[in-house]
């Protein structure tokens, strides 16, 4: 789960989910798919929707069949299944970016395609590496350093990258 | 146990200064199958004896893996020891929430008897039937405790609990004071073989028992059938081959097993060889 926001609701946030984790586990005898998880975020921070997690996040990881999914939220608990997403400082200035290089069918096209978008990994971490790149030039928030987690059938994975420090 | 006049009650004393409810709760947990702890510097070993209701049911699960550092095997009421471990994982996972750090077994011991010595205090309630070998890594160490449905919780470096759990304490006793710097691999061993005691002429295989380890860098996990068998086979091929009874006598057939161990090529080391049970 990515999140950007205030880091103490991020960082509240992120120890519940990982605790709701552990139980699911326990009771399941297996690690939770990432719609289930998708769900339980939702959830978490509609329960606090009078009262909210200022965090803006993006889940991803690999379902029960061990394809890719992306869900991105707003901090009440809407989310939505997408192929990319940004949240957070810098989000306005990449997400046209991904739309273009990214190509996604619209939504309004029938019949409804998969979201998913047809790049080879190495090929989204350079996606990835130049889009912030790009955003550290002109939003002041973004910059210093990149993590870049990677997850696929092998596991999950960690890559960092300097960004501009000023 | 015998019937009396003072045994209705949880909170009825008898002139002798017992309650009888919570002995014969401890009654309830020699009745269940087997499990045995032990535990070296740095690793703890749980096992516990596969008991199905029937030939067409499947075995009750008795070895609970409470947090990363932490794992329970129980004996007794299987259903309190479910409930219980559901309580540990709660307790570890607060815990760690609040502290960023695993919960030191020491702790989630005294709590649990806390949460028992409770049960013998309230006219509503009754006493947890079930008897929990708790084993865990923390700071300070390995730890092995015990913890009795009377609240009373124990500390060992080698333990048995439930039905003929005696001959796999006999065993224990003989050999625990080697386990302190025995390797984890000697440790699991040595469980087995405990396991096997309390069989008293069984085959032992690995559909029989369950096997569990915690050790430092090594969270806690139930080690997988076939990995088992593989170390049943190093110490039993012998035995099996050489008598076919499901009785062998157990010294010589573990002799001969032991000198088969050191020349079969099965990839064990030669401490295999030289571990007989009888010193």
């Amino acid at each position: 789960m990515a999140s950007s926001g205030f880091q103490a609701d991020v960082k509240a946030l992120q120890k519940h989910l990982a605790a709701r984790h552990l139980i699911y586990q326990h009771q399941h005898n297996k690690q939770m798919s990432c719609p289930a998880m998708a769900q339980l975020l939702s959830n978490t921070l509609y329960y606090k929707r009078f009262f909210p997690y200022y965090s803006f996040n993006v889940l991803g990881g690999l379902d029960n069949e061990g394809k890719g999914c992306v869900f991105t939220y707003d901090a009440v608990g809407s989310y939505e299944k997408v192929g990319y997403s940004s949240q957070g400082s810098g989000s306005t200035l990449i997400m046209p970016f991904l739309d273009n290089q990214l190509k996604s069918p619209s939504p309004l096209l029938l019949p409804a395609q998969d979201a998913v978008t047809p790049l080879a990994e190495a090929e989204a971490i350079d996606l990835v590496k130049t889009v912030f790149a790009s955003a550290s030039e002109r939003d002041i928030y973004t910059g210093d350093k990149l993590e870049i987690v990677v997850i696929n059938a092998d596991g999950i994975r960690r890559e960092y990258m300097d960004l501009r420090k000023d | 146990m015998f019937r009396n006049q003072y045994d209705t009650d949880v909170t009825t004393w008898s002139p002798a200064g017992r309650l009888f409810q919570v002995e014969y709760a401890m009654e309830a947990v020699k009745q269940g199958s087997a499990a045995i702890g032990l535990r070296s510097k740095t690793h703890v070993v749980l096992g516990c004896v596969n008991k199905a209701n029937s030939e067409l049911s499947s075995h009750q699960k008795k070895i609970f893996e409470v947090d990363d550092h932490i794992g329970v095997a129980i004996a007794g009421l299987t259903a309190d020891g479910r409930v219980l471990s559901r309580y540990m994982r709660n307790e570890c996972i607060n815990y760690s929430f609040t502290y960023e750090s695993p919960l030191p077994v020491g702790r989630l011991v005294v709590q649990l008897a806390d949460k028992a010595q409770v049960c013998t205090q309230r006219s509503w309630k009754r006493p947890y039937g079930v008897g929990l070998l708790v084993a865990g890594l923390d700071e300070s160490g390995a730890h092995l405790y015990y913890n009795c449905p009377s609240g009373n919780y124990f500390e060992y470096q080698a333990f048995a609990i439930g039905s003929r759990s005696q001959a796999a304490k006999t065993y224990l006793e003989r050999r625990f004071e080697n386990f302190t710097d025995s390797s984890r691999d000697d440790l699991v061993k040595d469980a087995i073989m405990a396991i096997r005691e309390t069989l008293q002429g069984e085959t032992l295989k690995s559909a029989i028992c369950t096997i569990a380890v915690v050790g430092a860098g090594e969270p806690f996990h139930v080690l997988d059938q076939g990995t088992v068998q593989q170390i049943i086979d190093t110490f039993e091929t012998a035995a099996e081959q050489e008598d076919p009874a499901t009785e062998p006598d157990a010294a010589t057939g573990q002799e001969a097993a032991a000198e088969q161990g050191t020349a079969a090529d099965h990839g064990g080391s030669t401490d295999e060889g030289a571990a007989p049970m009888d010193i």
